[in-house]
């Protein structure tokens, strides 16, 4: 059944398929990402209570949202890796993590932006954000973990045990909200059957979401591309790659 | 089962009680970092109580952290650890025995050293048996947990805070719990959701934990 997706364990066809579908997702995100900000931040409706500055939830919902899900990526990514042996699964590992790790940023960020007006200070112990904190100190662990070994496969290896340790931390973090219940309003967008947010909002939100996925997946997919160039710089296909760059540039 | 006792679990005891100096310093470690608290937020008993479980269980990972790299590093140093891989024994039950080795010497006497914390910081008679209670569940975790990043950065020129980095993030729900536990306790609220939370955090660690620890050593001798 997976057959088809064992040739893409091979660097140059993983390559190949990166440069593929780089262009695609770049387009694809920059429309939906251009579509859903400007509908979500001028032209849905304000807010009954929180007035305009509930319009950060255009980034901050997405960027959370995707922050907990490249972490899950990550570790799939990993898992992948440690069962089959593949070196580009741990490329890929090492991919996503910077990008994960900017999204749980963002999301920290802007969270903290949208606290000040509604909670009245930047930062609260609050379990959500806690557990988003916690989020970036296991994406900087992998991260670590990864740059302190020279042998990369060796790396790859040391981090996807390190991922699958904190992908425990997933579930606690998504399930804080009910098990802490504190300060931080309710999901917004989880309850699939009854959003409790108006269509008219809730539309620029999930476009903006899927804009985000898909800006997470062209960053990975040039990132990708990178990190095989660099692991496989001394293997023919490499080489025959540079020379035909070199070629193009000299016509 | 003979030769894991003899081999594996008596000479990390022997090996253990012949340094004592090193099994004393994460104590002593210990010992200091929790009288530095009523020094720095002063010494008033209904202060240190509200933060005295949190205090301890804090003062206790760390200290924790600075003795678990003793748990392979040793071993890894001198090529006993790579004996032991070659010897036939299943490596994830010589990991085992190393875990269950480390818990004694390390835990134990933190576990007996408790009471003096617990004095330090005004605790009741309910909050310290619920501390115990906390204590005695988490720290096998602790050392489950930590033998697994131990294993992976045993063999880095300078693994002693990258193993804090990795480890401090995967101890926090630990500690939210034990402390609310202790928490609950003092305002004689019912706490037992916590202590079986860890209690499944510490199964799940038993459960895991053993083969990522064999995968660990396996990946750091390459």
């Amino acid at each position: 059944m997976w057959k088809w997706l064992h040739p893409y364990a091979q660097p140059k066809r993983a390559y190949q398929l990166c440069t593929t579908l780089t262009p695609w997702f770049w387009t694809a995100a920059v429309m939906c990402l251009a579509l859903g900000t400007i509908w979500g931040l001028a032209f849905a409706p304000q807010d009954y209570q929180q007035g305009d500055s509930f319009r950060i939830i255009y980034i901050h919902v997405p960027s959370a949202m995707l922050s907990m899900s490249s972490y899950v990526a990550m570790a799939m990514a990993a898992l992948v890796g440690i069962i089959w042996q593949w070196r580009t699964a741990y490329m890929t590992m090492i991919a996503i993590a910077p990008i994960g790790a900017t999204m749980t940023f963002i999301a920290l960020i802007t969270g903290a932006a949208w606290g000040k007006p509604m909670w009245g200070a930047w930062w609260v112990w609050d379990a959500r954000l806690t557990s988003e904190l916690i989020l970036l100190f296991l994406y900087f662990g992998v991260i670590a973990l990864y740059s302190a070994f020279e042998d990369k496969q060796q790396a790859g290896k040391a981090a996807g045990v390190m991922a699958l340790v904190g992908v425990v931390n997933i579930p606690i973090i998504h399930f804080s909200v009910e098990w802490w219940n504190t300060l931080h309003q309710g999901s917004t967008i989880t309850k699939l059957d009854k959003p409790s947010i108006a269509t008219d909002m809730l539309w620029p939100l999930l476009i903006n979401l899927l804009g985000f996925g898909l800006f997470i997946a062209a960053v990975t997919t040039m990132r990708l591309r990178n990190e095989i160039i660099r692991r496989e710089i001394h293997r023919p296909w490499v080489q025959s790659l540079v020379e035909q760059k070199e070629q193009d540039h000299a016509v | 089962m003979n030769q894991l006792y003899n081999g594996v679990f008596l000479r990390d005891l022997t090996l253990a009680f012949r340094q004592k100096s090193e099994l004393m310093q994460p104590l002593m470690f210990l010992v200091m970092v929790v009288s530095l608290f009523p020094l720095g937020i002063g010494p008033g008993p209904e202060t240190l109580q509200r933060v005295g479980p949190g205090v301890i269980w804090i003062a206790a990972i760390l200290s924790s952290l600075l003795g678990m790299e003793r748990l392979f590093r040793d071993d890894f140093m001198d090529g006993s650890l790579e004996q032991l891989q070659l010897s036939g024994l299943p490596l994830y039950q010589v990991a085992c025995v190393k875990v269950l080795c480390h818990w004694l010497v390390s835990f134990i006497p933190l576990l007996l050293l408790s009471p003096l914390l617990a004095l330090f910081l005004h605790l009741t008679l309910d909050m310290y048996l619920v501390l115990m209670l906390t204590l005695a569940l988490g720290t096998p975790l602790l050392s489950l947990v930590g033998a697994i990043a131990v294993g992976l950065t045993v063999g880095l020129q300078r693994g002693g805070l990258l193993l804090a980095l990795l480890l401090i993030p995967v101890f926090i729900p630990l500690l939210i719990f034990a402390t609310s536990a202790v928490e609950s306790a003092a305002l004689a609220l019912p706490y037992r959701a916590q202590i079986a939370i860890i209690g499944a955090m510490l199964l799940m660690a038993i459960a895991a934990a053993p083969a990522a620890i064999a995968y660990a050593l396996k990946v750091s001798q390459n």
